[in-house]
C-alpha cells in the first residue's frame, strides 16, 4: 500500500471528530470532513446519523433513512443533537470564526457567504471546523466578523452558552483544540511531514504549543482501504489538500 | 369560491415602492424567478428584501431596487458567491441587517403566530447584535433565568413563492424533497403570490402526490399565477434541476450586457432568449 498522503491524514482527523458521538447528526461542510463523517460512520461511530447535505437522511451508500429539510434541520440544531464541522475565512485564538465578510461590515472590502447558521450552531450544539489552506490570512489575531461564537465570548454569556463547544480544528498542517486553561488554541497534533514551526510560522496569532507534539494517528488498514476503494476511489481528496505542495 | 389567477404583471401591480418583500425559496433553488423579472420589469424599487438569498437577491441588487436587505447569506449553491450580490455590497449600495439562518426562521414563525417577537439561543456573542444593533434580548421568566435574543417578527407586505403545483384557488403544493419555508412565508405576510409551474383543478393535486405535499393553504394565498420554468434558473425539483449553464453565463457576463439580453422583455420574451442563447452553445 502506497504512503498515507497528507489529504487522508486530514480524513482520519476529521473522522475523529465524532468519534464518541453516539446517535447524532454529523454535519460536515466539505469534501474531506464528509469523507470523514463516513468514514466514522463505517467503523467506529457506527450510530452517526449522515446528511446528503439537501433534505434526506443517508446511509454511506447514500440509501434514504430519513428526512431532513432545512426547517427540521435548523431545529434539531437547537436540539443540539448534532456535531457539526464549518468552514471558517478566518479563525482566531479562541475559536471566532467568520465567513460573513472581510472589512469593515458597512463596506466590505470581501462580501463573502454570510453568517449562514454559525451563530445558532456555536451556541447549541459541538462546532469543529476543516481549513483546507491553513495561513496567516485565516488564523488570525482577530477576526473582522464573528459568526461563530468561540470560547472567550460565550463564556461572557452564562447559562445560554451552556451547550457551547468547539471539540477541535482540523488544518491541512494539523490538528487544533482549545485544552487551555484560558481555552485559547493548542496545537494537539500535526500530520506527520509538518513542523511545528512550519505551522507556527503560518498562524498569525500566539499558538499554545506543548513541549511534544505527536502525530496525528495513522489509519488502520481498513480505513485506508474504505477511503481509497469506497468511499473516494477517484481521489478527490487529493484536490482539497494537495500532496507536497506545502512541504 | 374565488379564483386568484393572474399575470404577473397583474401581481406586480399589487406592489409599490418601499415595501417590504419576503421572496421564498432557498439559495439558487426554487427561487420566484418569473416573479422577480415581472418586478425588474416594473419601476418599483426602494424595497426591504427578506430572504435566503439567492440570484433574485444579486438581480435586485443589480438593478438598485434595494434599500434593505435582511438575509443569513446570499449563494448560488453550485457557485458560493454571488457575483452582483457582492459588488452591491462592496459599494455599500444598500443596508444589510445579517442574521442567523435560525433567527430568521424564529423571525418567520413569529409573524406567522402574530407574535412580536421569539426567543431563540442564536446570536448573543456573534457580532449579529453589534450588526443589529436594535436586536433586543429577553429574560426567561422561569428559575433558569437565562437570557435570549428576541427575534422580531418577520412581517413583510407581501410574499413571492414558486411551487410545482397549485390550482386556481390558491392551494400549493411542492413535489419536491424540500418544503424550503414557503409556507411561513407566505403566513408572515399580508398578500401572498405563488407562480407554479402547472395550474392544475383541485383534485388533480393529490391523484398522484400525498396530500402532505399541499404546502401552501389558499387562505394565506392572494394571487396565482401560472409561470412554466418560473424558477429558471434555480432548481424546481422534481420538474428541473438548476440550469448551471445559464446559472454560469448569469455569473460571468457584466449585469448590463445580461439585462439588456434577457429581461429587457416579457417572460416569453426571457423564454426565446434563453432558447436562442442555448443554440449559440457549442
Amino acid at each position: 500500500m502506497n504512503a498515507v498522503s497528507r489529504s487522508e491524514y486530514c480524513v482520519i482527523a476529521c473522522a475523529d471528530a465524532w468519534r464518541g458521538a453516539g446517535e447524532i447528526l454529523a454535519s460536515p461542510m466539505g469534501l474531506i470532513p464528509s469523507l470523514g463523517a463516513r468514514l466514522a460512520r463505517l467503523t467506529f461511530a457506527p450510530d452517526l446519523l449522515l446528511t446528503d447535505g439537501e433534505a434526506l437522511l443517508v446511509r454511506p451508500d447514500g440509501t434514504p433513512e430519513g428526512w431532513l429539510p432545512y426547517r427540521q434541520h435548523l431545529a434539531l440544531v437547537a436540539g443540539g443533537r448534532r456535531h457539526v464541522m464549518m468552514g471558517a475565512s478566518q479563525i482566531d485564538r479562541h475559536g471566532n470564526q467568520n465567513i460573513s465578510c472581510i472589512g469593515d461590515f458597512g463596506r466590505p472590502r470581501r462580501q463573502l457567504l454570510g453568517v449562514r447558521g454559525a451563530p445558532l450552531n456555536t451556541l447549541n450544539n459541538p462546532t469543529s471546523y476543516w481549513i483546507p489552506r491553513h495561513s496567516r490570512r485565516v488564523f488570525v489575531e482577530r477576526v473582522d466578523m464573528v459568526c461563530g461564537v468561540g470560547y472567550d465570548r460565550a463564556a461572557e454569556l452564562g447559562g445560554t452558552a451552556r451547550f457551547h463547544r468547539i471539540p477541535r480544528v482540523v488544518s491541512d498542517l494539523g490538528v487544533f483544540d482549545f485544552a487551555t486553561p484560558d481555552h485559547s488554541m493548542r496545537l494537539a497534533s500535526v500530520h506527520p511531514g509538518v513542523g511545528v514551526e512550519q505551522v507556527r510560522e503560518a498562524t498569525g496569532f500566539e499558538l499554545t504549543v506543548p513541549d511534544e507534539v505527536p502525530y496525528t494517528r495513522e489509519p488502520t488498514a481498513e480505513e485506508l482501504r474504505l477511503i481509497r476503494e469506497e468511499l473516494d476511489p477517484d481521489g478527490a481528496r487529493a484536490r482539497e489538500v494537495p500532496e507536497g505542495a506545502r512541504g | 369560491m374565488s379564483d386568484k389567477t393572474m399575470t404577473a404583471d397583474e401581481v406586480v401591480s399589487r406592489l409599490r415602492s418601499g415595501m417590504t418583500l419576503g421572496i421564498g425559496g432557498w439559495g439558487s433553488r426554487r427561487k420566484p424567478m418569473a416573479l422577480v423579472r415581472a418586478l425588474l420589469r416594473s419601476g418599483i424599487g426602494d424595497l426591504t428584501v427578506v430572504s435566503y438569498g439567492g440570484p433574485e437577491v444579486g438581480m435586485l441588487a443589480a438593478a438598485g431596487r434595494i434599500r434593505k436587505l435582511v438575509t443569513a447569506f446570499v449563494t448560488l449553491d453550485s457557485v458560493p458567491l454571488e457575483p452582483h450580490y457582492r459588488a452591491a455590497r462592496e459599494s455599500g449600495d444598500f443596508e444589510l441587517a445579517e442574521v442567523d439562518e435560525g433567527m430568521f426562521l424564529w423571525g418567520l414563525r413569529a409573524a406567522a403566530n402574530r407574535l412580536p417577537f421569539l426567543p431563540v439561543r442564536a446570536g448573543l456573542g456573534s457580532d449579529v447584535m453589534r450588526v443589529n444593533p436594535g436586536l433586543r434580548t429577553v429574560t426567561s421568566p422561569y428559575e433558569d433565568g437565562e437570557t435570549f435574543v428576541a427575534v422580531p417578527a418577520l412581517r413583510t407586505d407581501a410574499a413571492l413563492v414558486h411551487v410545482n403545483r397549485a390550482d386556481r384557488l390558491g392551494n400549493g403544493q411542492y413535489l419536491g424533497p424540500d418544503p424550503y419555508f414557503d409556507d411561513l412565508f407566505c403566513e408572515a405576510a399580508e398578500e401572498a403570490y405563488v407562480s407554479c409551474e402547472r395550474l392544475v383543478d383541485t383534485a388533480e393535486l393529490t391523484k398522484e402526490a400525498a396530500p402532505q405535499s399541499l404546502l401552501l393553504k389558499r387562505l394565506s394565498v392572494s394571487g396565482v399565477v401560472e409561470a412554466p420554468n418560473g424558477a429558471h434558473f434555480t432548481s424546481c425539483a422534481p420538474d428541473y434541476g438548476r440550469d448551471e449553464e445559464f446559472q454560469r453565463e448569469y455569473v460571468s457576463t457584466p449585469w448590463p450586457e445580461f439585462a439588456e439580453r434577457f429581461l429587457s422583455g416579457d417572460e416569453e420574451a426571457y423564454r426565446s432568449s434563453v432558447r436562442a442563447w442555448r443554440k449559440e452553445r457549442p
